[in-house]
């Protein structure tokens, strides 16, 4: 009986089941090929930007004689040989007339030093296509390298200066301080303003038609394009309360109006989590409504508070379109001694190198990613420890 | 709650420290940027002064940031690569900039390329319109046409038969920019066909495939040049002198580009870069005169300056003198400098 069941089971239902199996296992893979493909467009994506960024952490240096004679405090070009003023740098070349007026005890000597070669020098020696080097230059170079007089180091200087019309002596320092300055300042606004708001919505605020409405425009506010928050900050900030344009406080401001929304529904989910049991027990036990938030419900929501607002502020710091409005997308090579000092920022230093037609850019450009690159994960990976040492379970 | 009070007096320095810059603001054309901070950074590595900040914000822009407002907020310097407009002046006078010092640096110039290979080929202005504009005249001109030529002489028997492929820069060049100017809109304007339909000045450029934007790399224009051998190029001035030994130049109306024809304004697809510097500024924001006369000097812009080395195209020696003495005297611009010349 058990066996002729079985059979009918089998038979009748057997074309059937396998059809249904089958399109078990296509599922299946239609979830493992579109994850294969995610993964080999984030693998691809890594390979080329660190393939492309390694070269720009080595500098090439050429091994020459520096005369450091009175002609060339007028002159900085007389400092070497003539046929040399094309091989290094002159970013290097035209700081030798303060540093003589700096140490005039130099003036009259002469040594050999190693000293940053040019650009198109040095994308020779790395025998990058489109390094635009001349011929006769390139016949110079090659004597030099017969010579050992060339050498490859690590690129100390892209760390130590900020931006340059010339390659060798372009780096990310005072995009690195700029965002630093804006990111401080959008975390100042944004993350009080922020928790607060969402304090007063989850625990205070009645729920009537009013609080609705404005708890629609908060999860509206979040998806809207970028751009317009520079828009917003152009009109409020710079015109209206007169900050100055390009500064880190301009920017910041923009900046947190745009996190703004990220963080009171972050703090609002993480309020919404912490159960109703602990706020009866706070207010049975004779405490105020401010002492129940304060002192229970705040510590209690904090880690998901925190996540929200890291993830928050990383999206800021990857943000460049409202800065462009606010006029930090510039020529700006010097690291900002206040908020209100012209700044540009990590992104808008890697769009500006993007743009400029030498060759020398491209892997500045690569590194410059890789270092934003760098500070965003471990800012997620930050959230996500944050989260995971303190997460609570009910 | 310190962090709002924190936030809060950040805010209120804001109105008194305003008034205080020690840091030169220059604003305006993309064209004139890279000499423009180029210069800024030799300022700022060779002298006391702080770098000047260079925004690039188009010409247009430059100017409205410029005359804006006469706030020691607003910019000291703007770039154009164009001469200011007289309605321009106006808003700058009504605005209170009233004094303004006008410098010109130099030219920028457009090349039209080929392989060497190539039979040497030249073209007019309207010939260069009639292949890369997206709508063209029909043949009684009595209105407007999607772009049919697809070889140079279906637009001029006297041309070649060769097909007309043009790699040129994407829409976000400046080069573009001025090769719309130069081409298009230049042609378009009188055209009487181009504005009965409605066009004022058209410069849309054809999408068929006949024009090929190339990307910002002009080394790419160059190989394919070479293995495209019936393709023509579009470059800035300086890319075709940096590789003479592959690719040579179209004349156009019968005339190379080189700096001598540029400067002598025979060569048409060139213009002059110009800087604006807001007088009433100099002096209170330290170093704007040491920025323009070190962008005046002949180390930068000069027949062997460092600009001419990154592509500018010098100005005559003449006149290099005449807008030097310009800036010592501070000359004022005036509504009358910028009326069309009859």
């Amino acid at each position: 009986m058990n066996k002729e069941a079985n059979n009918f089971l089998h038979q009748g239902a057997n074309p059937r089941k396998r059809k249904r199996e089958r399109a078990d296992t296509r599922f299946r893979w239609y979830g493992l090929i579109a994850l294969g493909l995610a993964l080999s467009f984030l693998v691809f994506f890594f390979v080329d930007i660190i393939g492309q960024a390694l070269p720009a952490f080595k500098q090439t240096e050429v091994l020459v004689s520096v005369n450091y004679t009175e002609e060339a405090k007028s002159n900085y070009n007389r400092a070497v040989e003539h046929k040399l003023t094309h091989i290094v740098s002159r970013a290097w070349l035209r700081t030798i007339p303060a540093y003589l007026e700096a140490h005039p005890e130099a003036v009259g000597t002469s040594h050999d030093e190693w000293v940053p070669a040019d650009s198109r020098v040095d994308q020779y020696v790395k025998k990058h296509e489109g390094h635009g080097l001349k011929s006769k230059y390139q016949k110079e170079v090659d004597a030099l390298q017969q010579e050992g007089k060339v050498r490859s180091s690590f690129n100390i200087a892209f760390f130590e200066t900020g931006d340059s019309k010339m390659p060798e002596n372009a780096g990310i320092l005072a995009a690195a301080v700029g965002s630093v300055f804006t990111l401080l300042i959008t975390m100042l606004v944004a993350v009080p303003i922020g928790v607060m708001t969402a304090i007063y919505l989850e625990e205070f605020a009645t729920d009537n038609r009013f609080t609705r409405l404005i708890e629609v425009n908060i999860n509206n506010l979040a998806a809207i394009p970028s751009i317009l928050y520079g828009l917003l900050g152009l009109a409020i900030f710079i015109s209206f309360m007169g900050v100055p344009r390009s500064s880190a406080l301009a920017g910041g401001l923009t900046l947190a109006l745009m996190t703004l929304p990220l963080i009171i529904i972050a703090t609002r989910a993480a309020l919404r989590a912490v159960p109703e049991s602990i706020r009866e027990a706070a207010y049975g036990l004779g405490a105020s409504s401010l002492q129940t938030v304060w002192h229970h419900v705040l510590p209690l929501a904090m880690p998901g508070i925190l996540t929200g607002s890291i993830i928050g502020l990383a999206q800021a710091m990857g943000e460049t379109a409202p800065l462009i409005i606010v006029g930090m997308m510039a020529y700006i090579p010097e690291p900002p001694s206040s908020i209100l000092e012209a700044t540009t920022v990590l992104p808008a230093q890697v769009y500006t190198w993007s743009t400029e037609s030498m060759h020398g850019y491209i892997e500045r450009t690569a590194a410059g990613i890789l270092v934003l690159l760098t500070v965003l994960l471990s800012l997620n990976a930050m959230a996500v420890r944050l989260r995971n040492r303190s997460e609570k379970t009910w | 709650m310190k962090k709002i009070i924190l936030a809060t007096a950040a805010l209120l320095m804001v109105s008194n420290v305003a008034e205080a810059r020690d840091q030169i603001k220059i604003v305006g054309s993309s064209t004139v940027y890279p000499f423009s901070s180029y210069t800024a950074e030799a300022l700022g590595a060779t002298s006391k002064f702080k770098t000047p900040v260079v925004e690039s914000t188009g010409s247009g822009g430059g100017l409205k940031l410029f005359c804006a407002s006469n706030d020691m907020d607003s910019p000291d310097i703007t770039n154009a690569s164009r001469r200011m407009k007289e309605k321009e002046f106006a808003t700058c006078q009504k605005n209170g900039v009233k004094y303004i010092t006008e410098m010109v640096v130099g030219y920028d110039g457009i090349a039209i390329a080929q392989s060497k290979t190539t039979a040497a080929i030249d073209l007019t202005r309207k010939e260069l319109l009639l292949a890369v504009a997206a709508k063209v005249p029909n043949k009684d001109e009595s209105a407007l046409i999607d772009n049919p030529y697809h070889y140079w002489d279906e637009i001029n028997a006297k041309l070649p038969h060769r097909k007309i492929t043009i790699y040129g820069p994407p829409t976000s060049s400046g080069t573009r920019d001025a090769f719309e100017d130069m081409i298009l809109k230049h042609n378009t304007k009188h055209w009487k066909v181009y504005n009965d339909a409605g066009f004022k000045k058209f410069h849309e450029i054809r999408q068929d495939g006949v024009y090929v934007p190339s990307g910002e790399n002009d080394n790419l224009i160059v190989q394919k040049l070479a293995k495209d051998t019936e393709a023509l190029g579009i470059f800035g001035y300086s890319y075709l002198a940096e590789n003479t030994d592959s690719i040579g130049a179209a004349t156009i109306e019968g005339v190379g580009p080189a700096p001598e024809t540029v400067q002598d304004g025979s060569y048409k697809l060139s213009r002059s870069l110009y800087f604006y510097i807001k007088q009433s500024h100099v002096g209170k924001v330290p170093g704007i005169m040491e920025y323009s006369d070190l962008f005046m000097s002949e180390r930068m812009i000069g027949d062997k300056g460092e600009c001419a080395e990154i592509g500018l195209i010098p100005l005559p020696a003449a006149d290099r003198d005449h807008y030097r003495a310009n800036l010592k005297a501070m000359t004022r611009l005036t509504a009358d400098d910028l009326k069309p010349k009859k």
